[in-house]
């Protein structure tokens, strides 16, 4: 990667997913906390096209998901750092048909 | 900050500020868009806004119907409105209700002489009509004479990233310049209601907040469908969004940190005394919401889009944003603003904001937006139930 733009972004720090700002293959990935600044690197496990998520941390079945620093769902798998995180593998919290 | 002397409207009898001067052809009901279309084409300077409702509706559903008319009619963009209606009953309701706002009006109903006598006569009117609104002057204007709206579409997680947060410095920068914001979009705001409600200014703010979202989430929760696949939709799932709640986080990013003033129904005019933001009960579908937005007297519009929407409104001038640099590569054409360096970290917020205050600058004083340049007038009303 040249330059500092970063490959994901987190919105804050302590959030269990980060968002892919470009399309991303596996392999060794850095990015940076939107607020606070802190810079990451990750092994991502799989591809992640732009605006998609993966795991910053490892997250277990039926844990929340934290992103903006709030819940925006559920796990329904356990979740490795650096897997790819979407409906296959979380689900909303609020709407308990939500695809799953 | 507050007073932009190079800003430039149009002050209507009302005391609304608008940024167009449209003369608007407005059918009461879908029979009456054919005279209406023609009229547009005999003085092309005119604008028609056929639509496909106003026949056997009753109750709220009506109500909403002759609001939404009416309150497009007095929307600060509109210098004058020719009405047509298949009967004159609600002919004449629409145009009275125009007429409160001082400007010039004229109602002709079709019953009784048919489509051709109609469009001639409505032409004549129209043809005086648009004359006399050329010769009405630009004069100086403010942020804190006019109402902004926000909605976004077509969102993936560049919009909570990048279009939603520069949308937020725009809000409050209206807000604090004295100026009146609206937002939206009910269904959108679940799983983050609760900050929505904690910025409501007051407990009565708060109850009549919790009551309009709760009625809504019964209504579709009655219909046993529970918005699977409708929320989020396949174009934000595609856009990497996987849940309702992940939606609502961005969406929400997009309403400033001001307090919540007020909670309007659908299509009501905020309280020209209480200046701020307000929250509308509206659909999440963009053409519903900012027809909605539009009718309440909105003159300027804020769409922070990810995957791309390509909406506008036909009295509205409808601002789309984007953060993600593939949409801006493919659908460059609809973009007003494009803020993908936040995502390469090239610039921050503040910056972000400047850009986009500076497009709405441009589009207060008279620079066409992409979907007014591309002829995007969608105007689609908001049906409560079925007609009789």
């Amino acid at each position: 990667m040249a330059g500092s733009a970063p490959q994901f972004l987190l919105h804050h720090d302590g959030d269990s997913v980060a968002v892919a700002v470009m399309d991303l293959l596996p392999g060794s990935v850095n990015g940076a906390a939107l607020k606070g600044g802190t810079k990451y690197t990750f092994d991502l496990l799989a591809a992640c096209p732009l605006g998609h998520k993966f795991a910053a941390v490892e997250i277990k079945n039926g844990e929340d998901i934290i992103k903006y620093g709030v819940r925006v769902g559920v796990a329904t798998a356990d979740i490795k750092v650096g897997e790819y995180v979407h409906v296959h593998n979380m689900r909303s919290a609020r709407w308990q048909l939500s695809r799953a | 900050m507050a007073i932009k002397p190079r800003l430039t409207g149009y002050r209507r009898p009302d005391g609304m500020v608008g940024i167009r001067n449209h003369v608007v052809i407005l059918p009461v009901d879908d029979l009456s868009n054919a005279a209406a279309e023609a009229v547009s084409k005999v003085v092309p300077g005119t604008m028609a806004l056929p639509h496909a409702y106003g026949r056997l509706q009753f109750g709220a559903d009506l109500e909403l119907t002759f609001q939404t008319l009416i309150g497009t009619g007095k929307n600060p963009n509109v210098a004058a409105v020719i009405v047509i209606g298949i009967e004159p009953n609600w002919t004449n309701k629409v145009v009275e209700g125009i007429k409160l706002s001082g400007k010039p009006v004229f109602g002709i109903a079709i019953e009784g002489q048919g489509d051709l006598k109609v469009i001639e006569q409505a032409s004549r009117v129209a043809q005086a009509f648009l004359q006399d609104a050329s010769e009405i002057e630009r004069e100086p204007v403010q942020y804190g004479d006019m109402i902004l709206s926000i909605k976004c579409g077509e969102s993936d997680t560049t919009s909570g990233l990048g279009a939603c947060p520069t949308t937020s410095e725009a809000v409050d920068r209206w807000v604090e310049a004295g100026g009146t914001v609206f937002f939206g979009e009910t269904s959108e705001l679940t799983g983050g209601e609760y900050l929505i409600a904690d910025r409501c200014i007051d407990d009565a703010c708060r109850l009549a907040f919790q009551t309009t979202y709760d009625k809504y989430m019964e209504v579709i929760e009655s219909t046993g469908a529970n918005l699977l696949g409708s929320q989020p939709t396949q174009g934000n799932i595609a856009g990497g969004l996987s849940t309702i709640e992940e939606k609502a986080m961005g969406n929400i990013a997009k309403t400033g940190s001001v307090p919540v003033v007020g909670v309007l129904a659908p299509a009501q005019e905020p309280d020209k005394n209480k200046p701020g933001l307000y929250f509308m009960d509206t659909s999440s579908a963009a053409a519903e919401c900012i027809t909605l937005m539009a009718a309440a007297g909105a003159a300027i519009h804020l769409f922070p889009t990810g995957q791309g929407n390509v909406i506008g409104n036909p009295i509205e001038p409808v601002i789309k944003l984007t953060a993600n640099p593939k949409t801006v590569a493919t659908m460059g054409e609809h973009i007003d603003l494009d803020v993908s360096g936040l995502l390469r970290l090239d610039y921050e917020l503040p910056e972000a904001g400047d850009r986009l205050m500076t497009v709405i600058d441009r589009t207060i004083n008279g620079r066409l937006t992409a979907a007014e340049s591309l002829g995007h007038r969608e105007f689609t009303f908001t049906k409560l139930y079925i007609s009789a």
